[in-house]
């Protein structure tokens, strides 16, 4: 791949990064990402990928935009209210970078679509608001052997962390099975501030382009939290589990399921 | 009382305490709340009232965050 005159000039500020370079600008050209949710973490995740020349990035929501989501839904403008949230995104997207070849999924991530649409890309990002769909994403990225990152907010904390399956810690090593509903408020119940999927989501954002420019240490095997309250992170380290039930010594989830229905109804 | 570590702060706890007084003591209203990791490890939550706490015990409570949209 050669880069034009155009992008060179787009993307100077991060070429003349010695560990990106050209040849990192490339691999940014040539990447495949997917893309689950377009809410709160999905839209930063969306706005900074788009603009650092990800080459090919899937968005998937099955939602349209609502007034309440603009507090923290960046990608979205209030005029976009009433329309599919992956078509606002795509829009903006392209706004902000026409280099950017966005496919749109209007329907969210199941057990049945899944496997089949994250087999075309390289790395799987998690911006989904339950943790139904937190666990079957990571319970596909590990049939599919995809990395993928994950992350979760609630009111003034996130937290994130990557995963390569078989290799690294996974989200089943650390949190098992979703808790059972009720006991954990969601976000509407719960609320969140905008600017904490904001830092979660540029975070997840950053661990996307260190994985496809294979710059610096991932969030393998350890766990990101943020207290914004503190205006504080912690790592955590976390390793596999040989009692996990998806990547453990005896598996006990051998096929993917979807979830119950519990959904963090925004 | 045993001095511990629980998420990177220091806390003198009674002796005998076990992880599920340490929930209440944390205020983590349900042990589904979280997850809980001792030295490293992943413990099985049907072993927290049985796991004692120890001097020098490095606990992280990693709550569930199901938000993201």
């Amino acid at each position: 791949m050669n880069l034009t005159e155009e992008q060179i000039e787009r993307y100077s500020r991060q070429i003349i990064l010695p560990d990106i370079g050209g040849v990192g600008q490339e691999r940014l050209l040539s990447g495949k990402i997917l893309v689950i949710g377009a809410g709160g973490l999905g839209s930063p995740v969306a706005l900074y990928l788009a603009a650092a020349g990800v080459g090919t990035i899937g968005i998937m929501d099955g939602d349209a935009v609502d007034l309440s989501n603009l507090q923290r839904q960046v990608i979205h403008t209030t005029d976009d209210v009433g329309v599919q949230k992956v078509v606002s995104a795509k829009q903006t997207m392209n706004e902000i970078n026409p280099d950017v070849n966005v496919i749109t999924y209007e329907e969210r991530f199941t057990a049945a679509n899944g496997p089949e649409i994250l087999k075309d890309y390289d790395f799987v990002v998690d911006g989904t608001d339950s943790f139904g769909s937190k666990f079957l994403i990571a319970d596909a990225c590990h049939f599919a052997g995809k990395p993928y990152n994950h992350a979760g907010i609630l009111g003034f904390s996130g937290q994130t962390f990557s995963v390569k399956p078989g290799e690294t810690a996974c989200y089943r090593c650390v949190f098992r099975e979703a808790p059972p509903p009720g006991s954990v408020p969601t976000c509407s119940q719960a609320g969140v501030l905008g600017a904490v999927a904001g830092v979660i989501g540029t975070l997840q954002a950053n661990e996307v382009l260190k994985f496809l420019t294979e710059v610096g240490e991932p969030l393998y095997d350890r766990l990101l939290v943020f207290d914004a309250l503190k205006s504080s992170f912690r790592n955590v380290n976390v390793k596999r589990s040989s009692s996990c039930p998806l990547c453990g010594d005896s598996p006990t989830i051998t096929e993917l399921k979807d979830p119950e229905e519990e959904v963090c109804t925004l | 009382m045993a001095n511990i570590i629980v998420n990177g702060e220091p806390l003198a706890v009674d002796d005998g305490a076990t992880v599920s007084d340490l929930l209440v003591e944390q205020k983590v209203k349900m042990p589904e709340m979280v997850s809980v990791e001792l030295n490293g490890t992943i413990l099985e939550r049907p072993t927290f009232p049985e796991t004692v706490l120890k001097e020098g015990d490095k606990v992280e409570f990693l709550y569930f965050m199901g938000g993201g949209a």
